[in-house]
């Protein structure tokens, strides 16, 4: 493609041959932000805002992410989507552990985040006193365009981190007095 | 059937094991001895005039802090009308919770043919917390019973496989009785929180 630019590389491609300069670690970032394969785990409600995000309306496919993968081991993103009880925990982070690096997981309703309006014997407060969260998309339910925004930010998120296999420090709530 | 008809139904039927009735905004209600419920159940599923072939709903209720704490102010200020509205009939109106009782054990039944409905209510002792289980009659009592034994610690005498439903197996206490603690957590993973 002679006269383009590729979005990773300061390099115009010239020349009939055509070549390329680029950081490699820019490069597979690149290419992981656009092939997300996620993992819904739908437990609640919030599963018909990602279905409304994830088919034609809003399609999530525009940002290479629209292919779901229902098994963990094939899976980049961990969609956490509806309440987490106490007894489904134990299940949760099980999926979490099966998924291969690098993996990120996404907190979609303000029930992963928080526990939400619920506080009681059943609901766990929250996913990240479970496993990492990258990105928290509150809302009861969010709406789809505030997902495709969590999306775009979990896009960033991960062409900034090193292609090293290194990942910054999970996101954690601090700690807080009851 | 209308309400008054159906209780009176009940009462011809067994003088002894009705305690008291009423039908506060057109809900039948009977109040009954727990030593009876088997057998009027069975005979509300099998007699001819009241036919109820469906139990919709199995449910318990802990009256142990009933009327000691004052209403939320949310419903006072919120206009929503606590003395009974004229156009709602209220001539056999609800007595209050039954007597020394902690737990009421309460059955609502539905006869498909014949469209009506009807809701036993049962006491229970804490000290003694058992009822005779309906899973031999209505094979959805099963579920619900373990719900109630969950929830409630109410034991189900006959029932085949009483164990918890909703909560997991390790879990302590019954989360629905008002003495358990409303922020006590018992999570399997994760901090207590």
């Amino acid at each position: 493609m002679p006269g383009t630019m590729a979005p990773w590389s300061g390099i115009e491609m010239s020349g009939e041959a055509g070549f390329l300069t680029s950081r490699l670690d820019e490069a597979i970032g690149w290419a992981r932000k656009f092939s997300i394969f996620q993992y819904p785990f739908v437990t609640a409600c919030c599963g018909m805002e990602y279905m409304a995000t994830a088919c034609s309306h809003y399609d999530v496919d525009r940002f290479g992410a629209g292919l779901p993968r229902f098994s963990p081991r094939q899976a980049d993103v961990l969609f956490v989507v509806g309440t987490i009880s106490h007894k489904i925990a134990p299940v949760l982070k099980r999926i979490y552990e099966q998924m291969a690096e690098p993996k990120w997981v996404v907190s979609f309703g303000v029930c992963t985040c928080t526990g939400g309006f619920y506080d009681n014997y059943a609901t766990v407060m929250g996913i990240d006193t479970i496993i990492p969260v990258d990105i928290y998309i509150p809302g009861c339910p969010p709406r789809p365009e505030y997902v495709l925004d969590g999306l775009l930010k979990l896009q960033a998120k991960i062409q900034t981190q090193a292609a090293s296999g290194e990942r910054p420090a999970p996101e954690s709530r601090p700690e807080f007095e009851r | 059937m209308n309400d008054a008809f159906l209780i009176q139904a009940v009462k011809d039927r067994f003088t002894d094991g009705v305690k008291t009735s009423h039908s506060y905004r057109g809900d039948a209600t009977v109040l009954l001895g727990r030593e009876f419920l088997l057998e009027v159940a069975r005979t509300l599923k099998e007699d001819p005039i009241f036919q109820m072939n469906f139990l919709m709903d199995l449910t318990a209720v802990d009256f142990s802090t009933f009327g000691t704490k004052r209403s939320p102010a949310f419903f006072v200020n919120s206009g929503v009308a606590v003395s009974p509205s004229p156009e709602i009939p209220d001539q056999d109106p609800w007595p209050g919770p039954p007597g020394p009782a902690r737990f009421v054990v309460v059955y609502h039944f539905f006869s498909l043919p014949l469209k009506h409905r009807l809701r036993l209510e049962v006491p229970v002792e804490e000290a003694d917390a058992e009822v005779d289980s309906l899973s031999s009659l209505w094979a959805g009592a099963d579920w619900l019973e373990r719900e109630v034994w969950d929830m409630f610690g109410i034991r189900f005498r006959g029932h085949q496989n009483l164990k918890r439903i909703l909560m997991y197996e390790g879990f302590v206490g019954h989360p629905l009785r008002k003495d358990y603690p409303v922020n006590k957590r018992q999570p399997l993973i994760g901090p207590v929180n």
